[in-house]
């Protein structure tokens, strides 16, 4: 461990940005705010480049700020570090988060709230950076939080419309019923170290003594931590707000909804991967719950018709991978999928962007379609991220996604049923992305005609962030190819975080081959069925009409409906009673009831309550200097 | 420690002599009024930051103590001084001295007895929060009571009548049992020593066998828990709310509810250790109760001053199930949480005045959309909204966190009982806020609003200001707090030690961690 007061920087820039903006914003206008905010950003990123290159080799940087809470023996310091794993998040937040800043400057510019926009930006990248760079667990959750301000401020940025801010509240108030989680954890987590006298929430500290814990304090300490994770990485059953979340503007959905908030849930885990690694319940539950949501979510997105929602739900499904692969043990594999979907993923978003914008604000696929000689460079683009999220060979999604799979099958916590899983979500994922991509971009126009004439290809500074994320989506992965190929050389850069942690699953090139085969087989019927359900030209039109056996999906299972049944109206309802009929007809009434009855029963008690209260209190001295003077000439 | 100066004094008595000056010019000067009060307010606060100066963080006991004979029959003493539990509540309470009166320029009816109670009060609540004799402090209990009356029944709203009855009679009844407590203390205290004392340090050291403890402990215990106002003692709390005048709204919630919990703290729990430790399961129970059923109310509340007003119910829960989990984080972060509340809270209805004296309405149906029209002034309120809801980097956090931390050593399932309070907190606010700041500006007498001017900036912005500070910097504050409050856990711990029928369950986890 080395010192770098550098490392401060990184975050608080960021912050001095959203400040500057604003309390000044307003007084160099819209356009500067703009250019401000993406400075603040750039600099962070050219910080961090700087970290990797001082970055000791197997070692960390620290940097110590202030003693922030302290009540002995309990303390947390404002404090901040970095490592192998640290710098990875650095790249993607501050790296793909400046290139959607950037992209916002053409999306946001005609927008009146664009100072206000770039400020809540520039505060959510410095929340997310001290999120990745705490050093304790109790900072990292300040971070944790304060993205989810950032996320419910993001979300209602469109504050006149209800909608917007209805999302806004669901999605804050879902991570607050998951942070509840979180929170009984980190308490648990230093009360049970604590009891084998280790006092701290210190991660590195941590690390060194968590095998102090007993099996059982370490499950439910997991357990607690991931349910925290459920809510911010939207998985099962918390994964509800995430799709209204699209309600926000869209690069926010690419940098919060996609990108880096939401995988904050995965960084926690991989953070604290000696933890999880001491649960192996914990993690069956995890590489369930993963599975599952990867699988639930993907069927979700088949049947939506708005552009974002499906990318959406897309993200729901990626997230389940990444937790997947948490579940498995393969704490690199998940971080190398974060890493990578952060880029094809925001490549997603922000094409659905630029679609959206130039259609002026529609979102609807069916009323799409044929965009492709309009928006050539859009077009270009988001087939290479539809491509590296489907796994086509040689795109990033296709490294990232193959080692999951393959952690599911031959690693020592995979099984078969994870595995298949996964693989049929892959399939379905091709099918999804391809069926949203030909009902966009191929088939005839069904742009109404009106807005034809005024559909343009996005400015310059919309679409260079495009071809840059595009550019990762192929070669992100490559850092990651698996043994047969050249190698990765992300399992040796994440090697002294995780250490021996994940055990090498076991089996032959032969199989992995195979099973790589039969991924890509079954991607490859995705695309096809997407092709010919939606491709071909004259066949878009007829394929759209509603098929009664996929209301279900369309509908998304009803699990909004079902929660608000089961959860929502009952505690309203109680709260109802308590305060319209308990509180004011009981518990008051008691009080009142007592008073009137005294009030009757005496005159000099009515008397008392005439209103005139120096009486009362001439009385109440008397009284008391009487009962003294009793009482002291006893 | 002896004489030391007159810094207390001067801080304490500032405002009443600010009172006779109000009660000496004439009465349609109401500018030169508001003027000369605002002066004394900002002078006593000023003085007041000497006492950070003079404090010494390293020590326990009772600093800047001044005493003087008063009625030397009864042995009754002007003994005053500050340790660091009553430390930041002065300070407190200084603070919002000139707050509360810039909140009061647009106070047109009898501005100068206005003026007059609020000094007044001010002097009485100082005056509670140093006093260290018995006697004394009950005087000034009593002292701060009238001008809250009279604010509530001359300036308050249509029932105030009924509202400033209910919180005198509530009040009353509770400080009673208080008084009764305390002349017997002092005659047991005869009893044993032979002389005549209201003294609390030397009470402190009466150690009462369990019995007389029982009866003296919730005798204290009934006062300040009406005074919190712990549940089911809360309902005079809405109805004072929703009639008081801003100012006193202010002043209630920041300063009056912490006479109860601060109360607990100086004289229920140290006095009566043994009855402490064996009431504190009970009390604890209330407190959690309190914090789900003032948080559910509060969701379903139409009026915003009756909202904010059962929320107090729910934090004041908070600061009470901290102090009685009786270990350092719980106590210090009930002793830090009270400072939080008063600021967030006090600020809250400073907000929900701003708001009304624009409107003359106070209830959410009748807002919506304020954002467009009021950019800055929501932007205050989504600060202290967050501040409320504990929001990481923000004061309420540090608090509860705290309290959550020294709950959850002692036992981890009320701890999450108490932390659904957290989530229910963001649901009732957020819902609030939403309904009153986002949404369209549909109603045409919203379209006119002016944003705040400077006179309001000047209230909000050092709360704000503290708000952050005291979330991301919590280390002054607690460090001064900390040798006075280990204190009385030392002292409670050595009679847990002494007492292990009473606490058997907790003291496996009670000895080990309280070490400093």
């Amino acid at each position: 461990m080395e010192n770098l007061i550098l490392l401060r920087f990184i975050p608080l820039i960021p912050l001095f940005g959203a400040g500057l903006n604003i309390f000044f914003g307003s007084r160099w206008g819209r356009k500067n705010a703009g250019l401000l905010a993406c400075a603040a950003v750039g600099l962070s990123f050219l910080l961090s480049l700087w970290v990797i290159a001082a970055l000791p080799e197997a070692g960390s940087l620290k940097d110590t700020v202030f003693i922030w809470i302290e009540s002995e023996p309990f303390r947390a310091d404002f404090s901040f570090r970095a490592d192998a794993l640290t710098v990875v998040m650095l790249l993607v937040v501050t790296g793909v988060g400046l290139l959607i800043h950037i992209y916002s400057l053409g999306y946001m510019g005609h927008d009146e709230g664009m100072i206000r926009y770039f400020a809540y930006l520039n505060l959510f990248v410095f929340f997310m950076l001290v999120l990745v760079m705490a050093d304790n667990l109790l900072l990292l959750f300040v971070g944790w939080e304060g993205v989810g301000l950032c996320s419910y401020l993001l979300i209602g940025f469109w504050h006149h419309d209800h909608t917007n801010t209805i999302a806004g509240n669901k999605a804050f108030v879902v991570n607050r019923i998951g942070d509840f989680g979180f929170l009984l954890g980190i308490l648990l987590l230093f009360w049970a170290m604590g009891r084998h006298g280790v006092w701290t929430l210190d991660l590195w500290e941590l690390k060194a003594s968590a095998h102090v814990l007993s099996p059982e304090q370490a499950l439910l300490i997991t357990l607690l931590l991931f349910f925290g994770a459920t809510g911010k990485s939207a998985q099962i059953p918390l994964y509800v707000w995430l799709p209204d979340a699209m309600q926000g503007p869209t690069p926010v959905s690419a940098l919060i909804h996609a990108a880096t908030m939401v995988t904050a849930g995965v960084y926690m885990t991989a953070r604290l991967y000696f933890l999880f690694s001491m649960a192996p319940v914990t993690l069956a539950v995890i590489a369930t719950v993963g599975a599952l949501t990867a699988f639930f979510a993907a069927t979700i997105a088949l049947a939506q018709n708005d552009i974002k929602r499906v990318l959406a739900y897309s993200t729901v499904s990626q997230l389940g991978y990444m937790f997947l692969a948490v579940g498995v043990g393969a704490f690199g594999a998940a971080i190398f999928h974060l890493f990578t979907h952060a880029f094809f993923k925001a490549c997603l978003f922000l094409g659905a962007g630029s679609v959206i914008h130039s259609l002026e604000g529609e979102q609807d696929i069916r009323n799409m379609g044929g965009l492709r000689s309009y928006l050539p460079t859009t077009y270009w683009t988001y087939l290479i991220a539809a491509l590296a999220i489907s796994g086509a060979p040689l795109t990033a999604g296709f490294f990232s996604k193959d080692l999951i799979l393959w952690q599911a099958f031959a690693g020592t916590r995979g099984s078969m049923w994870l595995w298949f899983l996964a693989w049929l979500t892959a399939g379905l994922t091709a099918f999804y992305m391809f069926r949203q991509f030909f009902l966009v971009f191929h088939g005839p126009c069904r742009v109404k005609e009106s807005a034809r004439a005024h559909i343009h290809e996005s400015p310059r500074v919309m679409t260079m962030p495009l071809v840059l994320l595009a550019f990762g989506a192929v070669f992100a992965g490559w850092v990651g190819a698996p043994e047969f190929l050249w190698g990765s050389r992300w399992d040796r850069w994440l090697e002294p975080v995780f250490g021996g942690a994940v055990e090498p699953a076991h089996g032959e090139p032969f199989q992995e081959l195979f099973l790589m085969g039969l991924t890509l087989a079954v991607a490859a019927v995705g695309f096809v069925l997407a092709y010919l359900g939606y491709g071909r030209a004259g066949r878009a039109l007829e394929s759209l009409r509603p098929a009664p056996g996929l209301s279900l999906l369309a509908n998304k299972y009803y699990v909004d409906e079902i929660y608000d049944f089961v959860f929502v109206r009952p505690l309203t309802r109680s709260a109802g009673w308590l305060a319209g009929s308990f509180d004011p007809k009981f518990i008051d009434a008691i009080v009142n009831g007592v008073a009137d009855r005294v009030r009757g029963s005496s005159l000099f008690w009515r008397r008392l309550q005439s209103g005139n209260v120096q009486h009362y209190l001439f009385g109440f001295l008397a009284g008391t200097l009487l009962i003294l003077a009793y009482y002291l000439s006893q | 420690m002896g004489i030391v100066g007159g810094d207390l004094s001067v801080m304490v008595f500032l405002p009443a002599v600010g009172a006779l000056v109000v009660l000496l010019m004439a009465r349609g000067m109401t500018g030169a009024l508001l003027k000369t009060a605002l002066a004394f307010t900002l002078l006593t606060f000023l003085w007041s930051l000497r006492l950070l100066w003079r404090f010494d963080p390293a020590l326990a006991g009772m600093q800047l103590v001044e005493r003087y004979g008063w009625i030397p029959g009864f042995g009754i003493e002007y003994h005053v001084g500050v340790d660091g539990i009553s430390l930041f509540l002065v300070l407190l309470t200084t603070l919002l001295g000139p707050i509360v009166i810039l909140a009061s320029w647009t106070i047109s009816e009898r501005i100068k007895e206005y003026l007059f109670f609020m000094l007044v009060l001010e002097t009485g609540m100082l005056g509670a929060f140093v006093a260290l004799d018995l006697f004394l402090f009950y005087v000034f209990w009593e002292v701060m009571l009238v001008p809250m009356y009279f604010l509530i029944g001359v300036w308050g709203g249509p029932r105030r009548i009924y509202a400033a009855l209910k919180f005198v009679l509530y009040t009353m009844a509770g400080s009673l049992l208080m008084l009764i407590a305390i002349i017997y203390l002092a005659a047991r205290h005869y009893e044993v020593a032979q002389t005549l004392t209201f003294d609390l340090l030397r009470i402190y050291q009466l150690s009462l066998p369990y019995e007389e403890q029982w009866w003296l402990f919730w005798a204290f215990a009934l006062s300040f828990a009406i005074k919190v106002p712990l549940f089911p003692l809360h309902t005079w709390l809405p109805d004072a709310h929703v009639e008081a005048p801003t100012a006193g709204s202010v002043i209630l919630a920041a300063i009056l509810l912490k006479m109860g919990t601060y109360g607990f703290l100086r004289f229920a729990i140290p006095l009566f250790p043994e009855a402490t430790l064996a009431a504190a399961p009970a009390i604890s129970a209330l407190a959690v109760i309190g914090i789900i059923y003032g948080a559910l109310v509060a969701m379903m509340q139409a009026d915003l001053k009756k909202l904010v007003a059962y929320s107090s119910v729910s934090h004041l829960g908070f600061v009470v199930l901290g102090l009685f989990v009786l270990n350092l984080q719980g106590m210090e972060g009930a002793l830090y949480q009270m400072l939080n509340h008063g600021l967030s809270t006090g600020a809250l209805f400073l907000i929900v005045g701003m708001i009304y004296e624009r409107r003359h309405t106070r209830m959410i149906e009748d807002f919506g959309g304020l954002w467009r029209q009021l950019p800055v002034f929501s932007a205050c309120f989504l600060v202290v909204t967050l501040s409320s809801i504990g929001l990481p980097g923000l004061n309420g956090f540090v608090g509860e966190f705290l309290i959550l931390l020294g709950v959850f050593k002692n036992s981890p399932w009320w701890a999450a009982a108490a932390a659904t309070g957290v989530v229910l907190g963001a649901v009732y606010m957020l819902w609030m806020f939403r309904r009153v700041v986002f949404g369209p500006l549909s109603r045409p007498e919203n379209q006119k609003l002016k944003d705040v001017d400077l006179r309001e900036m000047a209230i909000l912005a050092p709360i704000l200001a503290l708000i952050v500070f005291m979330g991301v910097y919590p280390k002054p504050f607690l460090a001064r707090m900390k040798a006075s409050v280990a204190q009385v856990v030392e002292r409670l711990d050595s009679k847990r030690e002494a007492l292990p029928l009473v606490v058997e369950g907790r003291k496996e986890t009670g000895s080990k961690a309280d070490g400093n």
